[in-house]
């Protein structure tokens, strides 16, 4: 229904910089996830656009107009609370017929549209009731019905699940994907949990202290982090990264610790030889084998039909591993590391290092 | 959890509670019980003889037309005190509550008056509204109003239920704000992204939501108009000219004390206390019934 642009947009509470300039087209229909660690400032950016925070600089532009200067009424966009905000007072229906009300709406068509978004979210036979009298999932479905009756141009979704216990989190995660992908409603949706934001997003936004770290669609995230910080932070368990110097001409990395050399398979990288660099490996590409890291291994967790492994180099570096089946015990371990898997990142910068470059 | 305390001895609970009951006894249900006693009894001036008449002190008593003024004076008294001092302390609090700079000092300002003893309450009151002392009073002599409330009945109400109700403002705002600071910012976030005006969400979001501070605060500002501002009204007017400023506990107390009629006093008495009695039974009864959520 409506494209956003956010256009160099920064904040400052007071003193305090919480966003530097943050840049983002989403498509008419597109799902973005913003995820990041507490305090990054994805709220803030959520917030901005709904225009319940002024931005310090930059633009919000919904639909092609811009709204940076609008009150969060004059945006027609529509917001999920991380604890749903219901009116106490009111009764579910009228928590959903709030907005239509104040729209000046007539009486039959503000009751049919409750009543098909109730319908479509199964709390249709809980509209008289208020909410305290509904469980945490069902304030979450009145909480959407709210969004969903408004028929807005923008969703946004400040980590609604956070409150809802693992097994409906999932339900919830999928429903609202569901009726997202249905309705085809242009959304923003924050959260700090990655394996909502990669099952979710049409694309992520990963945030880091107020800069937009990469934006992109989660495989690509996955398997091309533009960062150490998003290497580390989006998959699960994260990233081994290892320090290493370049070598052989940039046709190689060793690793610091105990020396291994690992030629590059798609190119060398740039830059003299003992460049600092950041080599990472994801714990579910190391394989058992010999000729590689000899681990010692200090916890495995079994999670049924494979293991994750958290070890030590002789060195002490820590290293977690994820391999098949559960048959693994404390003791020395060899692994080896594909070297169509590896990442390379700067040793200073963080930034990853493409091949050729 | 709630746990139930077991006591192996079963003096003690009683003798743990004994300080609360005797306090209570001595200072409420004795003397309650007294004046209900005196109200059906008549003493001669000098207080030598005393008879049993009944309903006579209440008979009398409605009879009078000037006792009527009086319960009239103290509902007009009490209705105003309450919806002055609650009106004015919520629009305070809804102020005080916006990001406004120096909003603790202004805070701290509005509680003051709820410390002021009432006779230097009405001294200010005084020093504001004496057709000759006072700031307001000379100023509106100087522009052409005849303003005395020693002499003009309607003017001395004006000025006791100011006096009273600026007094009762500082208590009200402080429960405002608290219930105020209660209500989720979120909430009203999402009433404005559902496109509320401030006056609409004010309306339909903060006062229901408030509505039980409000029911608080209507109990306790009807029943201390009515109970608690004999200080202010005797150091204002003494509940004159004639009694145009007595209220009934005013009244109880001048026919008590003054006039020495013991009878009519207890009457009178057991009369505000039916009333306090229906009044918060009619309070709890009709009203908390709506604001519940
Ligand atoms: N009104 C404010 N005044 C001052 N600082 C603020 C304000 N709101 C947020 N901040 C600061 O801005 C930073 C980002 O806050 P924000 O709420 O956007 O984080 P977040 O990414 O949503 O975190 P979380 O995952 O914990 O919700 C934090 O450091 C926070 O302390
Ligand atoms: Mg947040």
């Amino acid at each position: 229904m409506a494209t956003l642009n956010i256009q160099g947009v920064t904040k400052a509470f007071g003193p305090t910089h919480v966003l530097h300039g943050i840049n983002l087209d989403v498509a008419d229909g597109e799902m973005i996830v913003i995820v990041g660690a507490s305090g990054c400032g994805k709220s803030t950016l959520l917030r901005i656009v709904a225009g319940l925070e002024t931005a310090s600089t930059g633009n919000v532009v919904i639909a092609g107009r811009n709204v940076t200067a609008l009150e969060p009424a004059e945006r027609d966009v529509a917001m999920v609370f991380q604890n749903y905000a219901l009116y106490p007072h009111m009764s579910v229906f009228d928590n959903m017929a709030y907005g239509l009300k104040i729209r000046g709406l007539p009486k039959d068509q503000i009751a049919k549209r409750v009543q098909e978004a109730a319908n479509l979210l199964g709390i249709g036979a809980l509209l008289e009731r208020r909410p305290r009298q509904l469980s945490g999932g069902q304030r979450q479905r009145v909480a959407m019905g709210r969004a969903i009756v408004r028929e807005p141009k923008l969703f946004l979704f400040d980590e609604p699940l956070s409150n809802l216990d693992a097994k409906l989190r999932v339900q919830m995660r999928a429903e609202i994907r569901r009726l997202q992908k249905r309705l085809g409603v242009t959304s923003l949706f924050v959260t700090h949990d990655q394996v909502e934001a990669m099952t979710l997003g049409d694309r992520l936004v990963v945030m880091h202290a107020g800069h937009a770290a990469q934006i992109a669609t989660p495989m690509e995230i996955w398997a091309r982090p533009a960062d150490t910080y998003v290497a580390s932070f989006i998959g699960s368990p994260a990233m081994n990264l290892f320090p290493a110097t370049l070598e052989e001409g940039g046709h190689a990395a060793r690793l610091d610790t105990n020396g291994l050399v690992l030629p590059f398979h798609d190119g060398p990288r740039p830059g003299p030889a003992g460049r600092k660099l950041t080599i990472g490996v994801r714990p579910e590409h190391l394989t058992p084998g010999q000729g590689g890291l000899e681990l010692q291994v200090e916890l495995v967790e079994p999670l049924g039909g494979e293991s994750v492994i958290h070890a030590r180099l002789e060195d002490g570096t820590e290293v977690t591993a994820k391999l098949p089946g559960s048959s693994y015990s404390d003791g020395r371990l060899d692994v080896i590391i594909p070297l169509h898997t590896l990442h390379v990142f700067d040793g200073e910068t963080g930034k990853r290092l493409e091949a050729g470059g | 959890m709630r746990r139930k305390v077991i006591f192996g001895n079963k003096l003690l609970p009683y003798l743990l509670l004994a300080p609360q009951l005797i306090v209570t006894a001595i200072f409420f249900f004795w003397p309650a019980a007294e004046a209900i006693r005196y109200s059906f009894l008549r003493q001669d001036a000098f207080g030598i003889s005393v008879m049993f008449v009944g309903l006579e002190n209440f008979q009398d008593l409605f009879a009078d037309e000037r006792y009527l003024q009086v319960v009239w004076n103290t509902i007009w008294f009490s209705f105003w005190v309450t919806v002055l001092s609650m009106g004015v302390a919520l629009l305070l609090a809804v102020l005080a509550d916006r990001h406004i700079r120096g909003r603790d000092t202004y805070r701290t300002l509005l509680i003051w008056p709820y410390a002021i003893a009432p006779a230097i309450a009405a001294v200010l009151y005084i020093f504001l509204f004496h057709p000759s002392l006072g700031l307001l009073g000379r100023a509106l002599n100087g522009f052409g109003v005849p303003w005395d409330y020693r002499l003009n009945g309607d003017q001395a109400m004006l000025v006791v239920i100011l006096a009273a109700a600026w007094k009762q403002v500082s208590y009200n705002f402080l429960f405002f704000l608290a219930g105020l600071q209660s209500i989720p910012k979120s909430v009203l976030e999402a009433a404005a992204i559902d496109g509320a005006s401030p006056s609409r969400r004010f309306w339909t979001v903060i006062f229901p939501l408030l509505s039980p501070t409000t029911f608080f605060l209507l109990v306790i500002n009807i029943t201390s108009a009515v109970f608690d501002t004999f200080g202010i009204i005797d150091a204002l007017t003494g509940g004159g000219p004639g009694n145009a400023t007595q209220t009934m506990i005013y009244r109880a107390y001048v026919d008590g004390r003054v006039n020495l009629d013991l009878g009519s006093s207890a009457a009178q008495s057991v009369v505000l206390m039916i009333a306090v009695m229906a009044l918060t039974l009619v309070q709890f009864r009709f009203i908390e019934r709506r604001v519940h959520y």
